[in-house]
């Protein structure tokens, strides 16, 4: 216990699963205040982790969660905050259903072309706010606010007015030119995990290696923790926006391509809905670490595949957002009065390092 | 231009406001959409515009005394569902007033977590937008769910309305059961007339038809200008948004004024989503707000921190949706209205030797017009995106104008930084 770096990760997951246990604690006054019974919800509710089909279930929906919160952290590690994840996932969602379906290629040359086009396209859209706070300070929060309405409408009118086909089966639901065979991206387990469960685990580890192993990375986590002392070192604070928000961008885009190019198949409206958004409650519980990630978003996936039993028992199964959002809440307060005590218990050490040292001279 | 300097800001407006009345004028000769200047295009463009206004007033309430709010589409949620539950059980007031209350508790939550707990302003509006949303979702179905007229996403009809108001003599308003002549009404009529019609129906829009929440939000408008500029309870909001440490230091409790300021601000943003399920509309529907929230922080932007401003941004970006409830046909004279606007902008910005700004003002102007002679209607989602649009435009382009007060969403703590 002697490591600070091992003190430090057991306190801050210590603070993560605290903040976890208080949400499901306040989740349980509410289900009481409303008549219904905790105990009996949370056993149905956690008792479903033992079945192979609900843990796949969750494997599957944690995919997107895990590549949408690698895109937060990405940000928040510059100290940049894109909240424009779901509004760039939708325009490469529309954007690589289009280009996907228009190509005719083999089937892996198939794949990577619609994820390149997809992080191309997430790239450019998180690029405006990149520029637009590189070239004219605009905060990159309204900015991407703002983005996200703008592109929702954008995606809407042009899908609307130019790429819905015929719909072929007779369903009702409008979509876009089915894509061929070949971008289809193959399942694990037949309909149920899909594989871009592993494309999530890659960028989980590529984000690990490009953040804390090369010099770029430190250079970003430099930058992100004292801009002016980073650029006195040699590193452009304005280029660091612009790569960290491009990257963002690109990552955002790939949030969408599970339910694309692993399910649906074509573009229609709702599709992956609020998967970009929900990152940052992901990357917030995860602490902006891959392994925090992974985790906080296998919890919520399976939070996200179980609720639907709650409702068998009469509970509704919005309690699950209701938690999500208790443990947003919780995880940042929980962290800061942590901070706040670590700093205490250093400053205290090193208090008493000084005065013992002081003693024999 | 030296002799529109001299003049007042009050004379300024009004000469700007004549002028754009002038060039809807203009505009509605030449395209006979007569609707633009209707005094029924203005009397629903208040309407559309009271929920934004309302919620702008939160966020000038909220950063004034320097928090970031972008919960304020959570709380308007818990407004639309607090109002609906209000009003179903006791009758129309009451929702609002319930709403209010319910949107104070939830500003304290906020400034709770800011001020208390110094979270991240963005961080705790996000969890409070996912809690509001998660929240009224699941009491809807342990409240609505089986009720005659509820359903899971949906709560019955309200008790009771709210009641309208003409004035007498302009619009036709009852004096007692006299009923009095419709002077703007008459006057409105006379279509080919220029300008005449189009400030009679403007007004007649202001004056005729309206709910009474309405006028209780206008009202809020200055209300908001005097006590944050004229009182000392505003001055020390201010204070705490500009400089805590300097408030601080003046024996100012700068933590209990935030929690004052959200309590307003979380009740100002519920009252407008009651608007929507109480007044507008009837009953609670899930996903009602739609981000109007969000466009109120953008008026509190483009509005400059201050209420007339927002006032202003509410009116404007409530116009086109209006327009677009009224008749679809006349959103494309507004592309006009642009190009005319954007004309003039491009002259004022050519006497000021700014080149590629005039020619990026003439290359707007052109394409607005253009697209008006190509196309035959305006989609939907481009008057639905205009608002944001406008935002990072006014963001990027006018940043130097904009000033937006000093340490809102800087983390503060009494008694630290000196």
């Amino acid at each position: 216990m002697k490591n600070p770096r091992l003190q430090r990760m057991l306190v801050t997951s210590a603070s993560s699963l605290l903040a976890v246990f208080v949400a499901l604690c306040i989740c349980a006054v509410i289900l009481l205040i409303t008549g219904k019974d905790p105990i009996e919800a949370y056993r149905t509710l956690f008792g479903a982790a033992g079945e192979t089909k609900v843990l796949q279930g969750a494997l599957n929906r944690a995919t997107p969660l895990m590549i949408s919160a690698a895109a937060v952290a990405i940000g928040f590690k510059m100290n940049l905050f894109n909240i424009g994840v779901e509004g760039q996932m939708r325009v490469a969602l529309l954007a690589t259903a289009v280009a996907g379906a228009a190509v005719d290629l083999p089937a892996p040359l198939h794949i990577l072309f619609c994820l390149v086009v997809a992080m191309a396209s997430g790239a450019i859209w998180a690029g405006i706010a990149g520029w637009l706070k590189v070239k004219r300070g605009v905060n990159e929060v309204i900015s991407t606010i703002m983005l996200n309405f703008v592109a929702l409408s954008l995606v809407a009118w042009a899908f609307d007015s130019f790429f819905r086909a015929e719909s072929t089966t007779g369903s009702l639901l409008v979509k876009t030119k089915e894509l061929p065979t070949s971008a289809w991206f193959p399942d694990i387990v037949d309909r149920r995990l899909n594989g871009m469960f592993f494309v999530a685990i890659l960028v989980l580890v590529l984000f690990y290696v490009l953040v804390w192993k090369t010099k770029f990375g430190f250079q970003l986590r430099a930058s992100g923790a004292n801009a002016g002392a980073s650029r006195v070192t040699g590193v452009n604070p304005k280029r660091m926006v612009m790569i960290s928000m491009l990257l963002s961008g690109a990552l955002a885009g790939l949030v969408g391509m599970r339910a694309l190019l692993g399910d649906v198949h074509a573009y229609q409206n709702n599709l992956a809905e609020q998967q970009g958004f929900n990152g940052i409650a992901v990357a917030l519980l995860g602490r902006n670490h891959p392994l925090g990630i992974f985790i906080s978003a296998l919890l919520f996936g399976y939070l996200g595949e179980a609720s639907g039993r709650l409702q068998l028992i009469d509970i509704p199964k919005e309690i699950t957002t209701i938690m999500t959002g208790i443990i947003v809440l919780a995880v940042v307060i929980i962290n800061e009065a942590v901070k706040r005590w670590d700093d205490r218990r250093i400053q205290h050490k090193a208090a008493l390092a000084l005065e013992s040292a002081a003693v024999p001279a | 231009m030296k002799f529109f300097k001299s003049l007042t800001t009050g004379q300024r407006t009004i000469a700007l406001s004549l002028g754009f009345m002038l060039v809807l004028s203009i505009v509605r000769l030449f395209t006979n959409a007569d609707d633009i200047t209707s005094s029924g295009t203005l009397s629903s463009t208040l309407r559309v515009a009271t929920p934004i206004l309302l919620a702008g007033l939160a966020g000038v309430w909220a950063e004034r005394v320097g928090i970031v709010n972008i919960g304020i589409e959570g709380m308007m949620i818990v407004g639309t569902w607090f109002g609906a539950y209000g009003a179903w059980k006791w009758g129309s007031w009451a929702g609002i007033a319930l709403a209010i209350f319910a949107g104070s508790l939830v500003g304290l939550l906020h400034a709770l977590a800011t001020v208390r707990f110094n979270v991240n302003h963005v961080v705790s509006g996000i969890a409070i937008n996912i809690l509001a949303a998660g929240a009224t979702e699941y009491l809807s179905i342990i409240f609505f769910k089986g009720q005659k007229g509820g359903g899971e996403s949906q709560s019955p009809a309200g008790k009771g309305g709210y009641g309208e108001f003409d004035m007498p003599f302009l619009s036709g308003g009852r004096i007692g059961s006299w009923r009095s002549p419709d002077i703007l009404g008459w006057l409105e009529k006379k279509h080919d007339l220029p300008l005449l019609p189009d400030l009679a129906g403007v007004l007649r829009g202001l004056v005729s038809d309206i709910y009474v929440p309405t006028i209780v939000a206008i009202a809020l408008v200055p209300i908001t200008a005097y006590i944050l500029w004229r009182t000392r309870f505003g001055l020390r909001v201010r204070s705490s948004g500009e400089s805590p440490q300097a408030g601080e230091s003046l024996g100012v409790s700068i933590n209990r004024l935030r929690y004052q300021a959200m309590a307003i601000s979380g009740g100002l943003a519920a009252f407008g989503g009651a608007y929507l399920s109480c007044v507008f509309t009837s009953t609670y529907r899930q996903g009602q707000t739609g981000g109007q929230g969000y466009i109120g922080l953008a008026t509190t932007i483009f509005g400059n921190w201050t209420p007339f401003g927002v006032f202003r941004g509410a009116i404007l970006f409530g116009f086109p949706s209006a327009l677009k409830f009224r008749d679809e046909k006349n959103v494309p004279a507004l592309l006009l209205v642009i190009a005319v606007i954007l004309v003039a902008l491009g002259i004022v910005s050519a006497m000021k030797n700014k080149q590629i700004l005039t020619m990026g003002l003439f290359i707007g102007s052109a394409i607005s017009a253009a697209t008006y002679f190509l196309v035959d209607d305006v989609p939907q989602e481009f008057v639905a995106a205009t608002p944001y649009i406008v935002t990072i435009l006014v963001l990027a382009g006018a940043q130097q104008q904009l000033r937006p007060p000093a340490y809102a969403g800087i983390p503060y703590r009494a008694g630290e930084n000196h």
